[in-house]
């Protein structure tokens, strides 16, 4: 047995003209999580999809699990769980319905006790009787992630499973996907949230069908060459239209109360800036990019969503 | 085996809850009989010409002969089958094969040149009135100078009182009551309809509603999940046909002559037809407007031309082959022989293959058709 949970190479999928996803290859070793990150329309969802089983590529190989992906996606099925973006469990079910369909579909023996221990885990005990259709975002999310996980696979494919839900639920939802993966679980989660990126041991961007950029959250930082400059002060944010479009400077961005002044020529970047430091009243530091800076400068460097 | 069934299972569970929660579409599977019944209770009258006839003629004679073509100018007689035996010409009444079989007995033309008007018997399959009243009408005009040439050509002089006393028997349903016509054959449209359209409906909403994404990143194949939908159908579609045949037998008291265990057999077929083409459909619509738009396109035809609202053989021939391809033609005159004729297994055998081999195909087409994947 090999010990990469993912192993693809040269994955490409196109919808009519559209290229979705080309060669993306990912190799991504058992019990780690690894964040998937890019911008609307990047890939994200067809990859995830073809590495189930729901989707064929057109060209590519490699396996899932030790399977191929091509030609065993029924065996992939059956130990993999996917989440999908969108909420696809039966909304005219309860909670214990849904979870009993899903049982008999895996053809899992002790259903009752699985059923039991899976909504005991996610405390949705109270509610076990509740139609799914009924439930607010976050209590639809735990739902699908017990579903995902009531099977218990051995690679589980998130896709944006906290879109849309508040940032107490996300967290508990980090934290279970945490406790997971210490039991063996591997896991890709694709997000858009920065925290959530952080929160991975490893990170793959996708932009436009292509990977461009991989490693832990430093390396990404660091393999950026971004150079930021961060401005304090009151009415910081007034700086903002000034500053945007200077040379040198690459991006700025308000966030955190503070500005994020950003280039990938340091030289550049201090000549551009240094009228500006000489305004009274602000603080400007020079620090490491954040995650968010170096996305930002990426997604930019991709140019305007093609799709 | 057992984790099929139980996948089978678990798709089966799923939709007989969500039938259960969906009470107006199970409200309407059950209101849609009892309303149609009242609606179409009494209908239709038309007015087909050459059906089908056999002849059984005793003693040949020029006679017999001239009658038959006065029949056959009638424009309603169009003599298909020679028979020697009475019993052989019952058989193709009671298949349906033919709609009348002209009897011209022993002495025909004896009695008849000696003046007497001699009789002939005309049996009709009076199971559906509409087809065969006109025919039986025309013959009682027969003129009287039909047989004046043959004969003054025999050297017998021309009688001027009716040439002949046909006698009618009408087979099946003495009265002509359309009522005993059209129930059973409600039955088969109402089945039609309901079926086709909710199994149509079962497996787009999935899609629609995004489930099925869910559904395909499960180990369930298509066999199972058209197993699964199909089966709690079955059940909705028997509880159809119990109100149907209660206000059949007490609301239109029609006969039911024939084995109902054979008709409920009959039934199982045709409803497994029926939602096989609907899962054909779910297979092709990318949403309900859509599944709903091809369920009616398959249901206009099956109701114009499958003899329900218009006798089969009044129809141009491409419109009857049209009419043979749909299941409902089968089934109206399988329903019809076994409950107003009393058809028994070997009367029924020529209208079953037929649903067997659309059964197979549809089936085979859905089953190819079914995505596996989301391409």
């Amino acid at each position: 047995m090999t010990a990469l949970a993912i192993d693809v190479r040269g994955l490409t999928k196109s919808f009519g003209p559209t290229r979705a996803v080309s060669d993306v290859a990912i190799a991504m070793p058992k019990g780690q999580v690894w964040g998937f990150l890019g911008p609307n329309g990047s890939g994200k969802t067809t990859t995830l999809r073809m590495l189930c089983g729901l989707l064929k590529p057109d060209a590519g190989e490699g396996t899932c699990l030790g399977y191929d992906i091509l030609a065993d996606s029924a065996r992939i099925k059956r130990e993999v769980g996917y989440m999908t973006q969108k909420f696809s469990f039966w909304e005219d079910l309860s909670i214990r319905e849904n979870l009993e369909f899903v049982a008999r579909a895996y053809s899992l023996g002790r259903m009752n006790q699985r059923v039991d221990e899976a909504i005991e885990r996610l405390g949705l005990g109270h509610r076990q009787r509740q139609l799914a259709g009924a439930l607010s975002g976050g209590w639809k999310q735990r739902l699908a992630l017990a579903a995902c996980i009531l099977h218990e696979p051995k690679l589980l494919l998130l896709d944006e499973p906290t879109a849309g839900v508040d940032p107490q639920a996300r967290r508990d939802f980090w934290d279970q996907i945490h406790h997971l993966s210490a039991e063996g679980l591997t896991v890709l989660v694709s997000t858009h949230y920065m925290d959530e990126a952080e929160r991975c041991d490893r990170i793959v961007y996708i932009a436009y069908g292509n990977v461009v950029a991989r490693g832990t959250v430093q390396e990404v930082i660091t393999s950026s060459g971004l150079e930021t400059w961060i401005v304090e002060g009151e009415g910081v944010r007034q700086l903002l239209t000034e500053l945007s479009g200077k040379p040198g400077i690459d991006h700025v961005a308000y966030f955190g109360a503070v500005l994020h002044v950003s280039g990938r020529d340091a030289a550049a970047l201090e000549r551009a800036i240094a009228t500006f430091r000489a305004l009274p009243g602000f603080t400007w530091t020079k620090t490491r990019p954040s995650l968010e800076d170096v996305f930002i400068d990426l997604m930019q460097r991709q140019g305007a969503d093609k799709r | 085996m057992i984790r099929w069934l139980q996948r089978t299972w678990a798709v089966l569970i799923k939709e007989f809850i969500q039938m259960r929660r969906d009470r107006l579409t199970f409200a309407m599977l059950i209101g849609i009989p009892i309303v149609q019944l009242t609606l179409f209770g009494y209908a239709i009258n038309t007015d087909p010409k050459n059906l089908p006839a056999a002849v059984h003629i005793i003693e040949e004679s020029r006679f017999s002969r001239t009658l038959l073509s006065a029949l056959r100018n009638t424009g309603y007689f169009e003599f298909t089958h020679i028979v020697t035996t009475e019993a052989e010409g019952a058989k193709l009444l009671k298949e349906g094969t033919v709609a009348f079989v002209v009897t011209v007995p022993a002495g025909f033309e004896r009695r008849l040149l000696r003046g007497e008007a001699p009789q002939i018997l005309i049996e009709a399959d009076a199971s559906d009135p509409s087809a065969a009243s006109n025919a039986l009408a025309a013959i009682a005009q027969l003129p009287a100078t039909v047989f004046a040439r043959d004969l003054s050509e025999a050297g017998a002089s021309p009688v001027a009182t009716v040439p002949v006393d046909a006698v009618i028997h009408r087979s099946f349903n003495p009265e002509g009551i359309s009522a005993y016509n059209i129930v059973p054959g409600l039955l088969g449209v109402i089945l039609t309809m309901t079926m086709v359209l909710i199994t149509a409906l079962a497996v787009t909403r999935e899609i629609e509603r995004g489930t099925m994404e869910n559904l395909l990143a499960m180990p369930i194949t298509p066999g199972q999940v058209m197993m699964g939908k199909i089966i709690p159908y079955i059940f909705v579609g028997y509880i159809q046909v119990m109100v149907i045949l209660i206000a059949a037998r007490f609301l239109f008291h029609v006969p039911m002559i024939g084995s109902l265990t054979l008709l409920s057999g009959v039934l199982a077929l045709f409803i497994a037809v029926n939602l096989a083409v609907g899962f054909t459909i779910s297979t092709l619509a990318r949403n309900q407007l859509q599944a709903m738009q091809m369920t009616f396109f398959f249901f206009l035809p099956s109701i114009l031309l499958s003899g329900f609202m218009f006798p089969f053989r009044g129809m141009p021939v491409w419109a009857q082959y049209i009419g043979e391809a749909l299941p409902l033609t089968h089934f109206l005159r399988l329903v019809r022989g076994i409950l107003l004729k009393g058809a028994g297994p070997l009367e029924t055998a020529p209208h079953v293959w037929p649903l067997l081999l659309m059964l197979t195909l549809v089936t085979l087409l859905a089953m190819n058709r079914y995505r596996r994947t989301l391409d």
